[in-house]
């Protein structure tokens, strides 16, 4: 257990490992811009029809169900459906050999999550305070963007949080078809029997899966408009009287 | 491995390299049937290990409230490591074996298994707890007569994420050559062959409907109230 230990610190002291396409610098790059990507191009897509859906209150089958669906099919087959088919291993700038593979099946693998939770989120607002809106005269998009999305916001997060992590983690699978990222670190230990090498590689992904994860709760936090209401709260009693008077 | 009579001479799809070749589907039957057993026995034994384990964790995470929330983190901190790197992280300890990839995947299914477990528990109803009481119900005849069917249908919720996920995840187990379909998938990329690739993908999305399928029946036949309820 020590040697390995030993072993992973050496690999990591060893400038060699750190340079070159193969190097950890490169592969961190390649494995951030594909995660960041895709969960970006997945909540541009994603995101509008969900919330759309939840506002008008339809295709609510379809929005929860593509989550069991995606979870059925295997990143891997995908990606190899994609790797040797339509869209190849060809290089796609920095994103390395077999970029675009792996972008579009860590796109669709993002889609799920996001889609269902922002859905939920939506169809799980209050109802009387959605009555009690557009008793006050809002309607279509003022509701949707002054009621419902503000009370939707930990949800909708949530699937954003979910889809980061997932898509992060999952995108080490690209290695399998030679393709980008940190994957990469390990399947090279792997070969060489180096198992330095692989618990490096291994340790990278989880520490900052675990990262991404504080981070995107940090997020949600902040983005909740009850939790921060409570907080303002708190801060205006401790300060008393004056932000009262500041508040009206 | 042997070729079967079918084995072509000249054009069929086979040797074009199409995705749909039903020609590849009967001449690779005995192929496909060995990785479709070994998908589905490594899926069945991690899920089982797996809810060994998560069910006297959700009991301890319940009885002591102060464990709950470093249950549901740990589980949640397990859930993150890439597949691909707990298998390799195994691979000292266990080899180039089943239990490696076993062992990662029951890792997994106890995570998702533990959660809904602690939600069934806790969304009993505290009346219905303090009735069996009042009648007499101790500590055991209360879990096992009461608490535990009241939450068999998280417990179920619970049982068919993990497996159909479990089914997934099973293909990247070729990384140490137990992955059941994925082992078929990672041979056809390196050769280009796109019927294997195809039918091999197919039958994995098909295993976990069926899996699927199987728990929503069991469920069906073991909760005969919520039947009853609907009618």
């Amino acid at each position: 257990m020590l040697d390995v230990l030993g072993g992973v610190i050496d690999w990591f002291q060893n400038p060699a490992n750190w340079q070159g396409e193969e190097g950890l610098t490169n592969r961190l790059v390649e494995h951030l811009l594909l995660t960041g990507t895709a969960t970006l191009a997945a909540v541009l897509l994603g995101l509008p029809l969900a919330i759309w859906l939840g506002h008008i209150g339809k295709g609510g089958f379809l929005a929860v169900n593509i989550s069991n669906i995606g979870r059925a099919i295997p990143t891997f087959a995908v990606l190899t459906m994609l790797s040797i088919g339509a869209v190849g291993t060809a290089d796609f700038g920095p994103y390395g050999r077999a970029g675009l593979a792996t972008l579009i099946s860590l796109l669709l693998f993002a889609l799920p999550p996001i889609i269902t939770n922002a859905y939920v989120g939506l169809r799980e607002v209050d109802r009387d305070t959605v009555e009690a809106a557009k008793g006050m005269g809002m309607k279509g998009t003022q509701l949707l963007r002054r009621v419902e999305l503000p009370l939707a916001m930990p949800l909708i997060v949530t699937g954003v949080r979910l889809a980061v992590v997932q898509v992060w983690a999952t995108a080490t699978i690209a290695a399998l078809v030679a393709g980008p990222g940190l994957g990469r670190i390990i399947t090279l230990g792997f070969r060489r029997q180096d198992v330095s090498e692989v618990v490096a590689g291994a340790l990278v992904v989880a520490v900052i899966a675990l990262v991404l994860e504080a981070l995107m709760v940090l997020m949600q936090r902040y983005l909740d408009p009850v939790a921060r209401a409570r907080r303002t709260a708190r801060l205006s009693k401790r300060m008393k009287a004056p932000a009262v008077a500041a508040a009206k | 491995m042997v070729l079967s009579e079918a084995t072509p001479v000249g054009d069929n799809c086979m040797v074009r390299n199409e995705w749909i070749c039903p020609e590849y589907l009967t001449s690779r039957a005995g192929l496909l049937t060995d990785a479709m057993v070994q998908h589905v026995w490594i899926t069945v034994v991690s899920v089982v290990i797996g809810l060994v384990i998560a069910v006297p964790l959700a009991l301890l995470a319940r009885r002591y409230p102060k464990l709950e929330g470093v249950v549901v983190g740990t589980t949640t901190a397990i859930y993150t490591i890439p597949s691909l790197a707990l298998f390799a992280l195994l691979v000292p300890l266990s080899g180039l074996s089943a239990a490696t990839v076993i062992a990662g995947l029951a890792l997994y299914s106890l995570t998702i298994l533990v959660r809904y477990i602690v939600e069934g528990l806790n969304g009993i109803s505290a009346d219905v707890i303090e009735a069996a009481q009042g009648m007499g119900y101790g500590a055991r005849r209360l879990l096992l007569t009461v608490e535990l069917p009241l939450a068999l249908p998280s417990v179920m919720a619970g049982l068919r994420v993990a497996f159909v996920s479990t089914v997934a995840l099973t293909t990247v187990g070729s990384i140490v050559s137990y992955g059941g379909l994925g082992n078929l998938l990672l041979e056809a990329v390196n050769t280009q062959f796109k019927p294997q690739v195809f039918t091999a993908s197919v039958l994995c999305v098909l295993l976990a409907f069926v899996f699927d399928l199987l728990i929503v029946g069991t469920q069906r036949l073991m909760t005969p109230w919520a039947r009853t309820r609907a009618v």
